[in-house]
């Protein structure tokens, strides 16, 4: 027991450890790269390097674009993704197989492929270069959380929408007044699955901004760090504060909510 | 509940087409129709054009593949994610499995450790692409804790060694999540069979080998599938990391030459081509995978 105790201990600073050193380097007037200056010295910490990174991307307009393009993400998954979901999970029509296996042949279309013909048709054939939609829409509705949403449904006991059925109650209302409900902590969860994606996306709105002032940060900052930190007085300083920035929103969802990434929802899928 | 014909036609819920629609149209827009534009694109003579304007486009067979295979780059990078693939997913299963395994035991602080190992994870690329840049740097922290032991070129600018370093970072990146996969399939390993085990006399190394390896075979089928396919999507860490694909297109993915030859060389039938051969390969390696990792299945 006290082996792999000392073992996870060991693997557990090996992951911080960065994290640590992110957060310290971000705050060094000078950069240091000796052993010493893994560890915090009074005389040489700043908050400098955050109003350097804030001067050469704006940080605000940054951390909007990329609220508004994970916003939109969540709020198209949480819409028509528990419709779909509930649909799934609850009622029969014609097609329902099919669809359902549609969303589990999805998951194994690797994005990759998609990233030039999606060019072309968003950037060429729409016209939705530079705009929060053209950003939006491949992630639009996460099937990863469709799944989440239809494993929870199931769940749900089938006589309680039979006896909302026989008082006469329609389809949306079910939805509305007794699945939602009961289903709030798979919502819950299914917001921080699809959180993590459009936050921390690169490629796509990399591929699709041009214009600096609708890049999400992430965008923003890898620009940064290829085109601009040659020249600025302390770069990984500056580069190390905009990670930080970037890198706290995600960590805090993470450490806050813990409790609903753990096992439940992704043994279902384990199983298999 | 008696049916009537149209329910039987319909089903009893017709509403349903209704919600499923959105979604429905999504994957045809977003999967369906471009996976069949990239196929179509990689055997014609694709060029960019300005919106509505008609153009020829004639079909011209394999000469787009012809090009790509032809190419030492294309043929580089693909030699690289293999290179990527060898070190990522042994070592992937192998620390994946054994955290799980001593997490799962009751011990203390688990949740500080899940939360340690799953951060990474939940963090973007590219911002802690910024410290491993400031880590493995020439003169970075890295190389001045081993001393006179750092390679010569460092890390990221060497050629040999550029890729296992990305290859190492994806890891490090990627491990929470499968030790999470990992934990979920452990819960589903029945304890009766390590209590006849320890009868039997087995120790612990040996239980593990002969109950906890086996009881989550289909998990560590998934880990390994993922695993390449996470391989296979690689573009941000060389991209960042090593300044393109540097030294030399020594980290060049196959993501990051699609990117140059179909975006910034305007070449969209080329790369279109060359994600049609990536998704072939990842499909080969998969089948191979699961012949050898998943052959207790079928």
């Amino acid at each position: 027991m006290k082996r792999k105790f000392v073992a996870l201990l060991i693997g557990a600073f090996v992951f911080l450890f960065p994290f640590y050193y992110m957060l310290i380097g971000s705050l060094q007037r000078e950069p240091d790269p000796s052993v010493g200056g893994a560890f915090p010295q009074p005389g040489n910490l700043t908050g400098h390097n955050y109003a350097e990174i804030n001067k050469a991307i704006d940080l605000g307009r940054s951390l909007i674009n990329s609220g508004i393009f994970t916003g939109g993400v969540i709020l198209g998954t949480l819409v028509f993704g528990v419709l779909a979901g509930y649909a799934l999970a609850r009622l029969q029509f014609r097609g329902r197989g099919l669809v359902f296996n549609l969303m589990l042949l999805i998951q194994v279309v690797p994005f990759q492929l998609l990233t030039i013909p999606l060019y072309v048709l968003i950037v060429r054939s729409y016209g939705l270069a530079d705009s929060y939609l053209g950003m939006i829409l491949p992630f639009l509705i996460n099937s990863t959380a469709v799944f989440v949403f239809r494993q929870y449904f199931l769940q749900l006991p089938a006589e309680l929408f039979d006896a909302a059925r026989i008082d006469g109650a329609s389809e949306l209302s079910i939805l509305w007044r007794v699945a939602v409900p009961l289903v709030r902590p798979a919502l819950l969860t299914g917001v921080l699955l699809t959180f993590i994606g459009p936050w921390n996306e690169f490629l796509w709105p990399f591929l699709i901004t041009k214009q600096q002032d609708l890049q999400p940060l992430a965008v923003s900052l890898s620009n940064y760090l290829t085109t601009v930190s040659a020249r600025a007085a302390n770069p990984f300083g500056a580069v190390l504060a905009g990670a930080c920035v970037l890198a706290a929103p995600a960590v805090a969802l993470f450490v806050i909510f813990q409790r609903r990434f753990i096992s439940s929802n992704l043994s279902s899928g384990v199983k298999g | 509940m008696r049916r009537g014909p149209l329910a039987r036609v319909l089903g009893a819920h017709p509403i349903g087409t209704a919600f499923v629609t959105p979604y429905v149209v999504f994957l045809a827009a977003v999967f369906a129709y471009p996976l069949g534009f990239a196929v179509y694109m990689s055997f014609h003579d694709y060029f960019f054009a300005a919106p509505g304007a008609v153009v020829d486009r004639p079909f011209v067979g394999f000469a787009n593949y012809v090009t790509v295979l032809s190419d030492p780059a294309v043929r580089r990078a693909f030699g690289n994610v293999l290179v990527f693939l060898v070190i990522n997913v042994p070592l992937t299963v192998v620390l994946s499995l054994g955290l799980a395994n001593a997490l799962n035991a009751a011990i203390r602080w688990r949740t500080f450790f899940r939360v340690s190992y799953y951060v990474p994870y939940v963090t973007a690329a590219v911002a802690v692409v910024g410290v491993w840049l400031f880590l493995f740097n020439s003169n970075g922290l890295v190389n001045s804790v081993l001393g006179p032991l750092a390679p010569d070129p460092s890390w990221l600018v060497n050629s040999g060694l550029a890729m296992p370093t990305v290859a190492i970072y994806v890891t490090w990146k990627q491990l929470g999540f499968f030790i999470l996969l990992y934990l979920a399939a452990l819960q589903n390993v029945s304890k009766d069979l390590y209590e006849a085990a320890s009868m039997d006399g087995a120790g612990r190394w040996k239980s593990f080998l002969n109950v906890t390896v086996p009881g989550v075979r289909p998990a560590t089928t998934l880990v390994v599938l993922l695993a390449t396919v996470t391989g296979a999507n690689l573009f941000t860490e060389p991209y960042l990391l090593t300044g393109g694909g540097g030294p030399d297109g020594a980290s060049a993915s196959p993501v990051l030459i699609m990117y140059q030859r179909g975006i910034e060389q305007g070449n969209p039938d080329v790369g279109a081509a060359i994600g049609v051969l990536l998704v072939i390969g990842v499909l080969l390696l998969a089948l191979i995978e699961r012949k050898f990792v998943g052959k207790e299945d079928s």
